[in-house]
């Protein structure tokens, strides 16, 4: 039995769930700025409006 | 008047209490760890690289185990560090509880999902080097169900903590479970001298030495040490996030976006 794809299997499977829990974060953050980002104009057109 | 009686009688902050309390304020956190991460990453992937090129390329075929030896170097790396972050996420979980700190309660609750990729790959890695090993993908035995259980452990943590609304609540609730649950680490460890298990017992130790053969021996000691980094890395990236998630209406946050757009 050739062991080759059991170590390419074992090696695909932990680089993707590693990379996927590197990257998830950064998905998160740029959406969580983004967020922010609406909630600032949001404040400011209403301090705008305001005065 | 002598006036070095006052000097001496004032109480003088020791440099690492005044670290820590620094760490404890979130835009110190935010920005401080901000300039560790990129060197973090840098550290893991020279190490990584290192270790995978010496362990799949240089490092001899097992006279046994044949080429399926080379999984050790993602098995074992990622099975100790399955177990390490599990340990760390359950000390933070007891300093978050008793001292009430939200940086070290968002450290232990970033931990889980961390900690739950580790033992996926361990687990499948595992599972992968049984079926040419031991002719099975995965046997009900003690080692690898008591693994199975520290997945669930940490998908019932991560679980607990997403299912609360306020996240100091949640936190504390999911740290709870998270000391609870480190009752399974010692039986992980244990397992294979407690029970009769298929798989093998320990093959390196801290003091005992290594039945290993060095040419094997080091690439998978390398990839382990690397993934402290990529721990470390990965921690204080979910880690700045949380803070900026929880602190969405807080005036550091607005100023660094703003900071950020100009």
């Amino acid at each position: 039995m050739s062991h080759l794809p059991f170590i390419w299997a074992a090696y695909t499977i932990g680089t993707v769930v590693l990379l996927w829990c590197a990257f998830a974060p950064l998905v998160r953050k740029r959406s969580t700025i983004r967020d922010i980002r609406r909630l600032i104009q949001i404040e400011e057109s209403n301090r705008d409006t305001d005065t | 008047m002598n006036t070095n009686v006052a000097v001496k009688d004032k109480p003088r902050k020791n440099a690492l209490v005044m670290f820590i309390h620094k760490l404890g304020s979130p835009p110190w956190f935010y920005n401080f760890t901000g300039k560790f991460i990129p060197w973090l990453w840098m550290i893991f992937i020279v190490l990584a690289a290192w270790a995978l090129y010496m362990g799949l390329f240089r490092a001899p075929a097992d006279y046994l185990q044949g080429e399926s030896v080379r999984i050790i170097y993602l098995h074992v790396p990622a099975a100790w560090m399955s177990m390490l972050i599990y340990g760390s996420m359950a000390v933070m979980a007891f300093i978050a509880l008793v001292w009430r700190i939200r940086i070290v309660e968002i450290l232990a609750m970033c931990s889980a999902p961390i900690g739950a990729a580790f033992t996926i790959v361990t687990l499948t890695a595992g599972s992968l080097w049984g079926r040419p090993t031991w002719g099975t993908y995965w046997v009900w035995d003690a080692r690898l169900t008591s693994e199975l259980v520290l997945l669930f452990l940490y998908l019932g943590v991560i679980g607990l903590y997403n299912a609360i609304d306020e996240p100091r609540k949640a936190a504390r609730a999911a740290c709870l479970l998270a000391i609870v649950g480190a009752v399974n680490l010692p039986i992980i460890h244990y397992s294979v001298k407690w029970w009769n298990t298929l798989h093998q017992g320990s093959s390196v130790s801290l003091l005992g030495g290594s039945s290993i053969d060095a040419s094997i021996l080091w690439p998978m000691l390398i990839m382990a040490f690397a993934v402290k980094f990529y721990y470390a890395a990965n921690l204080l990236t979910r880690a700045r996030v949380r803070l900026l998630e929880q602190d969405v209406r807080k005036g550091w946050v607005k100023d660094l976006v703003r900071e950020q757009r100009t």
